[in-house]
């Protein structure tokens, strides 16, 4: 397994090399270095002079993919892509047009999108799973009906409305909680509620019919048949049987997304500001700091690449048939 | 399955019993810890991070919100008077410079302007003015600084200024200003005025090139600005130092009252300056060091920043001369007692407007501006067209704050186009006649909810130069009649476009239509609607308009290169001088060519000369004339059409005193009073839980339950 891993990785360095190529290429097709200096100086009395004294500064000076007066190697290496982008494979992403350290902001901002996004994700695959399991066993009756029929009207709903209504009916209309903030330790526990209340409750329509098909599909093999056969309660088929091998399909939609986990949201941690990397994402984005916007790219490339392999890892160890070689 | 609704019921319960203890005690929804509840804290937000805090790079209205507070510049505005008027800050007194011809001779105070070779201001600030405690200043026993030879294993248990066990402070000297002036042209700060100061503080451009050589040899060593000579600004003395400008530049005083010549004590940068500092982010650009009332006392811009009182704050009084109106506004309440009023001001990070607004509305927010969301919920407009607050707004004692901006927005003419352009006759009407089509007054009325006024020229209300009235009416678009003022009628507009050679909209020549092209940033569904009221008044002369969207950047880059043909741009006030907003049509300072802030490119030699002449007077009846002649001339060569002035509209609570709108000022947080304890009763009273959510939560919960409980159990049974 070992290997596999290794080689795995291996593979996704030109990956990490074509995102960052197309990367690069989109964000300067929408912004020179000029336009990148003139954000950062203000509009106003801002010289030519100044412009490309903030180019050399930020080393934005050169070209961006050629250097055609360089000889050599120094033809790829003296150019804005290559500075800017080979320290990233070793995680040294450098400074922000603002002259923070990217790498301080990542770490600092990672707890609070983790804070929402993890128990976001895990009780929102409780709660989805149960749900799910609820309407399998009602199958056919009215609660089965009404369940999909909510579910289909839960996910026909914008984010944007969860968030908006959360706010508006538990911390305006009924002062339950706070509207927005963060604080750390257990004192943040009041101000992670709500997000991760509006955030479960969002989930819950696609996730919990999407795990009802599963399960569904399960209820109806042989295994299942046999289990009641052996005369074993219907709730012991669902959560011993049916749940175990429902789990495999489930894993490949769950487990690819745990380390983007980190990544946050951008609009949940924006409407109850959370300092976390989806505003960092989406502020630098505005901002046109793309020393920001590529470590961000990179790490959610990287992430993705990881999630990837663990969902691998995660068959062969649900699934006893799947060898990783 | 009944010792489960039992359970379910049972923890409903106990969570119902803790939250009316807990309501007991404070409100659920409150966002601050209960300590702070009796504080004399003062709470704001803020919608976007600020990027700079260093006053060399500080610009933005948001970055200014805080430097303001700590950083000190000689002078400063006063906090009551209007006109806006200049008193001293750290300095003894407002400096009178002095004149000197080419050959150093001293020259009269109303000397000709184009005689003065060199102004000098000479500024003495008062001793015994102490930086805030800060690591950087901090000595030990044998007086050497303390934590000057830190190396990156030092460094690497610190994560913000306070982990430090030491701080220091010493008294402000007048080499903090001379260093200051000279970090301006360090190009690893790039700071924005460098260009423009360059132009008037003798010697700065050559210290920016000597800086920016050094900088390129030494890539990776701090520069020492003390091996760098500026023959502009020297120290006279332990407190006074000297700043010499090229010719006469008497707007140049304002610039002493922006954070951009605060002081910065040496032992701040040398201390930054050391290894693993800025992997911290710990630098000066984060963790300012200033003398001024508050310092920084918790910087996490991702989510909030903390200013407390500084405890070597030099003292300040209240001011005590305002005018009646002051007085009776109350704002002359605090006339003497010392500065700053309140402890602590907390500003938390809110980009969203909706729940901005709604923890005002609970009193978490002591004050707020108006989004357009929510602006018919916070003010209706009397019969006779004046704002007033909505009644839900006066039961909660909110008061409404208004002010006309120091700011103008105007729809440009590319003056280098060949069909608006020129100053020939034809092209003067055209755009006169265009002038007359946009009927700004139904555009405030429409977009702005009455938060405008209809703009006659291109200095705003509260501004020298700006004159009220009947007589300071743009007599190409308005008319007095019956003493009642109004916009000439669409007639006269047709027949100015047909004087013009396009009667009825199209060219008398050709016949062809008269097309223009708008160039606007604007997009979205808000925008769309703004577009189409302006192809609308157009459409009144038989003009088609056609508007070319188009990103921040690429409109910039159009305006630079002069490919625009009409666009709308604005400009805030640097300072309250007329100079300040006619430079922005000085021919000199067009955008193509020179780089300028004449972003429409008019070039009038009659107002070009006026303007050499104005830019050098002292306020008087003598400016006001020339002034009102070069108001005349851009009226008539109508090079932008002046579209209005912007009105902000703010709220605050009760229970903050001393508002009084200062456009100019930026350190007015000293002058903020609030009265906690009716804040608290407030919020008390505005938020009391509401608890049959949760009752109604865990009975809906037991009503789905139940049934499928009973269904199950049912199953059960068959099955068995």
């Amino acid at each position: 397994m070992l290997a596999y891993i290794l080689r795995r990785l291996l593979y996704a360095i030109p990956i990490l090399i074509g995102v960052n190529l197309l990367t690069f290429a989109l964000f300067f097709v929408v912004n020179t270095p000029d336009d990148m200096a003139r954000l950062q100086l203000g509009a106003k009395h801002v010289t030519p002079d100044a412009i490309e004294r903030w180019k050399v500064e930020h080393g934005y000076n050169k070209p961006l993919m050629l250097n055609a007066k360089a000889e050599g190697t120094a033809q790829f290496t003296d150019t804005i892509f290559f500075k800017h982008s080979a320290a990233m494979f070793v995680f040294e992403f450098g400074k922000g047009d603002d002259g923070r350290n990217i790498g301080n902001e990542i770490r600092t901002r990672m707890g609070p999108s983790l804070a929402i996004a993890l128990p976001v994700f895990v009780i929102g695959l409780m709660v989805n799973i149960t749900f799910a399991l609820l309407m399998v066993f009602f199958r056919a009756t009215y609660l089965d009906l009404w369940g999909v029929v909510l579910c289909v009207v839960l996910m026909s709903i914008s984010g944007l409305f969860y968030i908006i209504a959360g706010q508006y009916f538990i911390a305006k209309l009924w002062n339950l909680l706070p509207i927005s903030g963060f604080a750390g330790g257990i004192d943040g526990i009041r101000f992670i509620l709500l997000p991760v209340l509006v955030g479960v409750v969002a989930g819950i329509g696609s996730g919990a019919r999407w795990y009802r098909t599963i399960f569904l599909e399960e209820i109806g093999k042989d295994y299942v048949r046999t289990a009641r056969a052996k005369g074993l309660g219907e709730v012991r088929v669902l959560f011993r049987h049916v749940l175990k091998n429902g789990m495999i399909p489930i894993l490949t939609g769950a487990v690819v997304v745990l380390p983007l986990l980190f990544m946050g949201s951008l609009i949940t941690e924006s409407f109850f500001g959370i300092p976390g990397l989806g505003s960092y994402t989406i502020d630098a984005i505005q901002a046109q700091d793309f020393a920001v916007v590529r470590a961000m790219v990179f790490l959610g490339s990287f992430l993705y690449i990881v999630g990837l392999i663990l969902t691998d890892i995660s068959y062969s160890w649900v699934d006893p048939r799947v060898r990783l070689q | 399955m009944v010792r489960i609704g039992v359970i379910l019921l049972r923890t409903g319960l106990l969570g119902l019993g803790l939250s009316l203890m807990a309501g007991c005690s404070d409100s659920w929804n409150n966002p601050y810890p209960g300590s702070e509840a009796h504080a004399n804290v003062l709470y704001s937000a803020f919608s976007e991070r600020p990027k700079h805090l260093d006053p060399a790079r500080s610009y933005s209205s948001n970055e200014v919100e805080f430097t303001g507070q700590i950083y000190e510049p000689p002078l400063q505005y006063h906090f009551l008077k209007r006109p806006y008027t200049l008193i001293p800050l750290t300095a003894e007194a407002v400096p009178t410079p002095r004149y000197f011809d080419a050959a150093g001779q001293a020259l009269p105070d109303d000397a000709p302007a184009a005689s003065i070779a060199e102004s000098v201001y000479e500024i003495s600030i008062r001793p015994g003015i102490r930086y805030q405690p800060h690591p950087a200043l901090a000595r030990d026993a044998a007086g050497r600084p303390r934590y000057h030879a830190l190396d990156a294993a030092a460094v690497a248990g610190i994560r913000r200024i306070g982990d430090f066990e030491h701080s220091g402070t010493r008294e402000l000297v007048a080499a903090d200003y001379v260093y200051q002036i000279k970090r301006l042209a360090n190009p690893r700060l790039s700071s924005p005025i460098f260009g423009l100061m360059s132009e008037h503080i003798v010697g700065l451009k050559a210290l920016g090139a000597a800086l920016e050589k050094a900088a390129q040899d030494r890539p990776d060593i701090a520069l020492n600005l003390d091996d760098f000579p500026l023959a502009g600004a020297e120290v006279v003395d332990r407190h006074t130092y000297r700043i010499r400008i090229q010719g006469k530049y008497p707007q140049f005083i304002y610039w002493l009252a922006m954070p951009f010549f605060a002081p910065i004590p040496w032992e701040a940068e040398a201390f930054y300056a050391q290894p693993g500092m800025a992997d911290k982010n710990l630098s000066l650009d984060w963790q300012p060091v200033g003398t001024g009332p508050f310092y920084l006392a918790e910087n996490d811009p991702n989510r909030r920043m903390v200013l407390k009182k500084n405890p070597h704050f030099h003292g300040e009084i209240y001011p005590t001369d305002g005018s009646e109106d002051d007085r009776q506004a109350g704002l002359l309440a605090d006339a003497g007692k010392p500065l700053p009023l309140v402890d602590e001001a907390v500003y938390s990070l809110e980009k969203e407007t909706i729940p901005y607004w709604s923890k005002f509305l609970q009193g978490y927010y002591d004050s707020s501006g108006i989004s357009s969301d929510s602006f018919d919920q916070a003010v209706q407009f009397t019969s006779g067209g004046d704002p007033q607050l909505t009644d839900s707004m006066r039961e909660q004692d909110i008061h409404l704050i208004t002010a006309v901006a120091a700011s103008i927005w105007y729809v440009g003419f590319n003056m280098l186009d060949p069909v608006v352009g020129g100053l020939g006759e034809d092209r003067r009407k055209l755009r006169q006649a265009l002038s007359l089509a946009f009927d700004y007054d139904e555009f405030i009325s429409i977009f702005l909810n009455g938060r405008g006024i209809p703009a006659q020229g291109p200095i705003p209300p509260g501004l020298f130069g700006h004159v009220e009235g009947v007589a300071g009416l743009n007599p190409y678009v308005y008319e007095a009649r019956d003493g009642q003022v109004q916009r000439r009628s669409i007639d006269a507009a047709r027949r100015l476009l047909a004087e013009a050679g396009y009667p009825n909209g199209r060219d008398a020549r050709t016949g062809a239509p008269l097309v223009l092209y708008f160039d606007t940033m604007a997009s979205g569904p808000d925008a769309k609607s703004r577009l189409d009221w302006m192809k609308k008044q157009l459409d009144k002369l038989n003009v088609q308009l056609v508007v070319r969207g188009t990103d921040y950047n690429r409109f910039q880059d159009k305006i630079r290169k002069g490919n625009a043909q009409l666009f709308e741009w604005g400009w805030n006030a640097d300072y309250p001088d007329p100079e300040n907003f006619l430079f922005l049509l000085y021919g000199p300072h067009k955008k193509v060519g020179s780089g300028g802030e004449n972003a429409a490119n008019y070039d009038s030699a009659e107002f070009n000369l006026l303007f050499e002449r104005m830019k050098d007077m002292d306020n008087g009846p003598e400016r006001q004339q020339v002034i009102d002649a070069m108001l005349e001339i851009v009226r008539r060569d109508a090079p932008w059409i002046f579209a209005y002035y912007p009105k902000s509209f703010g709220l605050r609570h009760g229970w903050v005193m001393n508002v009084k709108p200062n456009l100019m000022a930026n350190n007015t947080l000293k002058y903020r009073r609030v009265d906690p304890d009716l804040r608290e009763a407030r919020r008390a009273e505005w938020n009391r839980p509401a608890l049959w959510p949760i009752v109604l939560l865990v009975v809906a919960i037991i009503a789905v339950i139940a049934p499928a409980v009973i269904a199950w159990r049912r199953h059960e049974r068959k099955t068995a």
